[in-house]
């Protein structure tokens, strides 16, 4: 006898990711290192940001990054002049990073590098504004930055990114004179969609806002320390 | 381009439930539920469904998607409203951020019609 049944499944879309997210940051938590998940569209100075925090940070914390570039190693090769353990992840056609790839970026870590001696690494997402939102790595903090020369609009354009963000950067402000940008609205825009994410606005040229920005990695390093501390 | 993806997650997902039937079942449809405050756009996953189903075990299958549309709760206001996807998240009384989302995020497998000869494979939600 044939007949049509429905079956109920109400499973989301991206759940096999998230497990492979949450098998990441397991990881990530028995070794005591913080990840980030760095992310903005291309061009808006993730490389550059990694390359001013590695200078500044790499005596003060243990670094490693897992660079995402969708065909070349250029972005790594710049951040391996810091001397610090870089693993490149080409993602090919892909315009993200996911969590499978990201797991194969820790494995090629812990070949050059005992990944319980560090305390954060970076993963340097795709430049994209879309996707990576979507596709968690394992993450314990999701970094985004928007350059003003995109415009006051994008966080209204490309909400999920902005509203999942725990820290903003606004990038290249060493530009404002000679943009017609207003950095209020850029941080109004954020506000409407997520009231509680830290707002950084920097230049990597002059150095403006770096020091801010610095002081709130290390309080995530810490934070997390505190909370392995407490588990425990 | 991330739509590829998605369908991949997708037929992943299904396979998986497929082949945790008892017999291999007939799929007919599968029902998706995606809200508008994703990142997912529902005619470029239809397109790559149909691509990436040919020649596989969901080949022919139809793909259904349901929409949501984004609705978020204020609750200064202590009331839904419909925010204005690119244009403004904010309730439009009270100017409150946006927090509580209560629908538009949604991105999952609703459910799956398929054929099947014994009443025994009906594999409700597990």
């Amino acid at each position: 006898m044939h007949q049509t049944i429905d079956a109920a499944l109400g499973i989301n879309l991206l759940h096999a990711n998230q497990e492979g997210a949450d098998h990441n940051r397991t990881h990530f938590d028995e070794w005591g290192v913080t990840c980030f998940n760095v992310m903005s569209s291309p061009g808006a100075g993730k490389t550059v940001l990694l390359e001013k925090t590695l200078a500044a940070l790499r005596d003060q914390l243990r670094l490693a990054v897992i660079e995402g570039d969708m065909t070349t190693e250029l972005d790594a090769n710049r951040l391996r002049a810091y001397d610090v353990p870089v693993v490149a992840i080409n993602t090919g056609r892909s315009c993200h990073l996911d969590a499978k790839m990201v797991a194969g970026g820790i494995h090629q870590l812990e070949l050059c590098t005992n990944p319980r001696e560090l305390d954060l690494v970076l993963v340097e997402n795709v430049g994209n504004l879309v996707c990576p939102a979507e596709f968690e790595v394992g993450e314990h903090a999701k970094v985004a930055l928007l350059s003003v020369t995109e415009g006051e609009d994008k966080p209204l354009k490309y909400p999920v990114m902005f509203q999942a963000a725990d820290c903003l950067l606004v990038t290249k402000i060493d530009l404002l004179p000679y943009l017609n940008v207003d950095i209020e609205q850029i941080q109004q825009n954020v506000r409407q969609l997520n009231p509680h994410a830290t707002i950084i606005p920097v230049s990597a040229q002059t150095g403006i806002g770096l020091t801010e920005w610095f002081e709130w990695v290390h309080q995530q390093v810490t934070q997390r320390c505190q909370a392995i501390v407490g588990s425990h | 381009m991330h739509e590829t993806d998605m369908t991949k997650a997708l037929i992943a997902t299904v396979k998986d439930w497929y082949d945790s039937q008892p017999e291999d079942p007939q799929i007919i449809k599968i029902h998706l539920v995606v809200g508008n405050f994703t990142c997912v756009e529902p005619v470029s996953l239809q397109f790559a469904y149909e691509v990436q189903t040919r020649d596989t075990f969901l080949a022919g299958t139809e793909l259904v998607i349901r929409e949501t549309p984004l609705i978020a709760f204020c609750h200064a206001c202590q009331r839904e409203y419909t925010p204005e996807i690119g244009l403004r998240y904010a309730c439009p009384d009270c100017d409150t951020p946006m927090e509580d989302i209560r629908s538009g995020r949604e991105l999952k497998i609703d459910h799956i019609e398929y054929c099947s000869d014994s009443v025994s494979a009906y594999a409700p939600n597990h």
